[in-house]
């Protein structure tokens, strides 16, 4: 993939539907700027005020029961979100 | 004025709400609220009927939820509710308590907050947090919890609270410094010659009872006590209850002598009533003497058991008593225990229920 380093595409952001139901307004696809994942959820937390905590613990790292995958790979809080990429943030198997 | 009466309950797929006028004959239920998160403890504010629940999701964690409109709107915060950077995080609230315009709340691994912004925000306990005592304290069945947390009505500076199964521990400087006060109180589960340490009881429910004196009564995985020097010492008040073991205790709005319990058969019976008989255990004075009372509940058959959390009684008089069981069936009595009615059946394992008392 050729990336141009003057690519501002925004990152296409999936939210699962449990998180946005916790922050009236919340849309389930949002568009943010690239950088990192932490980036990203920086961004979701500016806002919508205490998302960061819902997706986030003070590790800090992704929540145990939360999966971000940045174009189809697993991602970690440091990984990088690379233009116009897809991301999907995910809810886990978890629950009883 | 008409006053209604608000039972609030936790449970493991969100909070409901029982509420009833005075004469508490016809209850109707609402919820489940806060989108179906697992909440341990709600309490109400008879000031504004501001509600707050405690709890955590496995997806996203710890967080403390408030509804100041009766339950209808809800929203959440767990802004400060965190430890620091590479300690373990905490997993779930357990529970809450307000006095003298500060909301403290109770975590897992154990740990206690305050919120003087009504739930906004959260800030440490340093005390209880860098306690010398912290590296030893282990976690019971339901983990490493902070769940009593027992403030004194008159003087904001006091605060005790239990830890399973850490015990129970005192501030009288607004959590600035704590002591642990267990003295008298069993930890079978360690060693000949090790069972009554200073730390490390497992305290299932620190209640005080009403006024301005120092009794507590704490229900113990190994033992029931009663203490009347504000947990410096404790004395087994067990004799004549059909076991030892149980996890609520819940006290009279204004008799100190008075408590009500639910004991379970046994750590290792399986902890349900004991027979299969649900009987609520009642004193009135102070433990000396205990009367089971079962009319209206199951006559037999009946094998659930009743949380830490989930009795209560209200503030009228004569004083309702209720408990919520694993079973998603709550009890209530408007007679101090002496007679129950099944007023909500079929909900989810409630894990606690506390009563509101607020203006119609």
């Amino acid at each position: 993939m050729t990336v141009r380093c003057d690519d501002s595409r925004p990152a296409l952001v999936r939210l699962p539907a449990p998180l946005t139901a916790l922050f009236p307004g919340a849309p389930r696809v949002v568009e943010l700027p690239g950088g990192s994942v932490g980036d990203l959820i920086d961004a979701l937390d500016a806002r919508w005020p205490g998302m960061r905590d819902r997706l986030c613990d003070s590790t800090p790292a992704v929540r145990r029961h939360v999966n971000v995958f940045v174009d189809g790979a697993r991602a970690k809080l440091d990984d990088a979100v690379p233009p116009g990429a897809d991301v999907y943030i995910l809810t886990a198997i978890s629950g009883g | 004025m008409a006053r209604t009466v608000k039972l609030l309950v936790g449970s493991k797929k969100g909070v409901f709400i029982l509420a009833s006028d005075e004469r508490r004959r016809v209850w109707r239920l609402s919820g489940p609220f806060c989108e179906n998160w697992p909440i341990h403890h709600v309490v109400g504010d008879p000031r504004d009927g501001a509600i707050y629940g405690a709890g955590g999701n496995e997806w996203f964690g710890p967080a403390i939820w408030k509804s100041q409109d009766g339950g209808s709107r809800w929203t959440h915060s767990s802004r400060g509710l965190a430890y620091s950077e590479g300690e373990t995080p905490i997993k779930a609230a357990w529970s809450v308590a307000l006095s003298h315009g500060r909301l403290y709340a109770g975590v897992e691994p154990a740990g206690l907050f305050v919120s003087g912004d009504g739930g906004a925000s959260f800030e440490p306990v340093q005390g209880l947090r860098g306690h010398p005592t912290r590296p030893e304290w282990k976690p019971g069945g339901a983990g490493l919890i902070l769940h009593s947390i027992v403030l004194d009505p008159v003087d904001a500076e006091r605060i005790w609270v239990a830890i399973s199964a850490a015990g129970v521990f005192y501030s009288g400087d607004g959590g600035a410094t704590w002591t642990p006060r267990n003295k008298g109180t069993r930890a079978d589960f360690l060693p000949e010659g090790q069972r009554y340490p200073e730390f490390g009881q497992c305290v299932h429910c620190l209640v005080k009872a009403p006024g301005r004196g120092d009794r507590l009564y704490q229900q113990n995985h190994c033992g029931m006590y009663r203490s009347d020097d504000g947990g410096e010492s404790w004395t087994s008040v067990e004799a004549g209850l059909p076991s030892s073991f149980g996890f609520p205790a819940a006290a009279h709005p204004r008799d100190a002598d008075a408590l009500f319990l639910f004991p379970l058969n046994g750590a290792e019976q399986g902890r349900f009533a004991p027979d299969g008989r649900p009987t609520v255990w009642k004193t009135t004075d102070a433990g000396a003497h205990w009367r089971g009372r079962s009319a209206g509940l199951p006559q037999g058959d009946a094998y659930f058991g009743v949380l830490r959390q989930a009795m209560a009684t209200d503030a009228l008089d004569p004083a309702g008593v209720y408990f919520g069981a694993g079973n998603g069936a709550v009890y209530a009595s408007a007679d101090e225990g002496e007679s129950w009615t099944r007023i909500a059946d079929n909900l989810p394992t409630i894990s606690s229920v506390e009563t509101l008392v607020i203006d119609a």
